[in-house]
């Protein structure tokens, strides 16, 4: 059994490591992801409520820096609920066949001590594309948030049936702040 | 200019004022039916800014006519009975401040529901307030109500004009509608 001890000890840093790593997730409370559109050239902005994942930067090694987000496109709220369930639909984010829109990077890199750029994949509506994300990192409550937009075509991602393209912008800003959780 | 062309009937820019603002709220309040019970397309939302901005206009003119109208003196009443006179007067000092009030009520709404105002595409408005879910609901209550009873006023000025055109034969009508025969 002794022998087992060691073994048992290493088990148990690497399962407490992967927690930590699973614990450096996005604080949602404090977090948010918005976006911001035009119709009739009105601007309108907007958050989605339900969203997920992790977010970390290592100024040492930029490189080994990830970022992973999950928005759930059923929580767009627009503040109203007949335009809530519009958007939902298929000709929008069509949230029931696909309910989340994600972002996984592939590539970090630093650009200043506060700013670092994440390239990676867009996921929406089953499609996806490669953006690059500016982010900067501010000081927020003693933690460190990372803040950026990012414009996203309606149109890239088939999102709004083509009858709405002269009331509203091909272009939409996806704004986020975004805090991890301490651990 | 903008001389009296008789002292029986209002000033033209009185008249002219009067005739727009008629016809812009009777515009807004069809356009504020029919979009309410319109689904969501392209056109329910333009209908929407384009009320907004007739609303505006009514709010600008408004303020205009009530500038005018303590600035110059209306033409006399033909006679008729003080309670008339009262009734006349009374439903005046509502219209004024339903001209006012019902266009910054839908602003309010706008921008609690999260809408700024960008006037015929051209201006942003000041937000008057910041988004609020609940007083967003209080004024689209309260906006739906204003207008109703702002439809209600118009037909009973409409109704008082016409009774003093078609049954009482006198004057008042022609001093809004100088032209008249």
């Amino acid at each position: 059994m002794k022998a087992l001890a060691p073994l048992a000890l290493a088990g148990a840093i690497a399962i407490t490591a992967l927690a930590l790593a699973a614990d450096a997730r996005i604080d949602v409370a404090h977090s948010t992801i918005k976006a911001t559109f035009r119709q009739e050239s009105v601007p309108v902005e907007a958050p989605f409520r339900k969203f997920s994942g992790h977010i970390s930067y290592d100024a040492s090694n930029p490189a080994g820096s990830t970022a992973s987000i999950d928005v759930e496109t059923g929580s767009f709220d627009m503040g109203d609920p007949a335009y809530n369930a519009e958007v939902r639909k298929k000709t929008w984010f069509d949230s029931d066949a696909f309910p989340l829109a994600s972002f996984r990077s592939s590539a970090v890199r630093a650009i200043s001590a506060t700013r670092f750029e994440a390239t990676g994949s867009l996921f929406i509506k089953g499609r996806s594309l490669n953006v690059t994300v500016p982010i900067t990192m501010v000081a927020a409550g003693g933690k460190t948030a990372f803040d950026g937009t990012l414009p996203v075509s309606r149109q890239a991602f088939g999102i709004g049936d083509p009858v709405w393209n002269d009331v509203i912008d091909d272009q939409v800003n996806v704004s986020f702040h975004l805090i991890n959780a301490d651990h | 200019m903008n001389a009296t062309p008789d002292a029986r009937t209002y000033t033209r820019t009185a008249v002219s004022l009067h005739w727009l603002i008629a016809a812009l709220i009777v515009v807004a309040l069809v356009m504020g039916w029919v979009m309410t019970d319109m689904g969501i397309t392209p056109l329910r939302l333009k209908m929407f800014n384009w009320h907004k901005w007739v609303g505006i206009t009514v709010l600008w003119l408004a303020a205009l006519r009530i500038l005018w109208r303590v600035t110059h003196r209306p033409p006399a009443m033909v006679p008729m009975p003080a309670w008339q006179r009262f009734a006349a007067h009374s439903l005046h000092g509502v219209l004024y401040l339903l001209m006012l009030a019902q266009p910054l009520v839908g602003w309010i709404y706008s921008n609690a529901s999260g809408y700024p105002i960008v006037y015929l595409r051209l201006v942003r408005l000041p937000d008057l307030v910041a988004r609020n879910k609940l007083l967003a609901e209080r004024m689209q209550e309260l906006h739906g109500t204003l207008g109703l009873v702002l439809a209600i006023v118009i037909a009973l000025h409409m109704l008082a004009a016409l009774k003093h055109h078609l049954v009482n034969r006198d004057d008042t009508l022609r001093r809004m509608l100088p032209w008249l025969p």
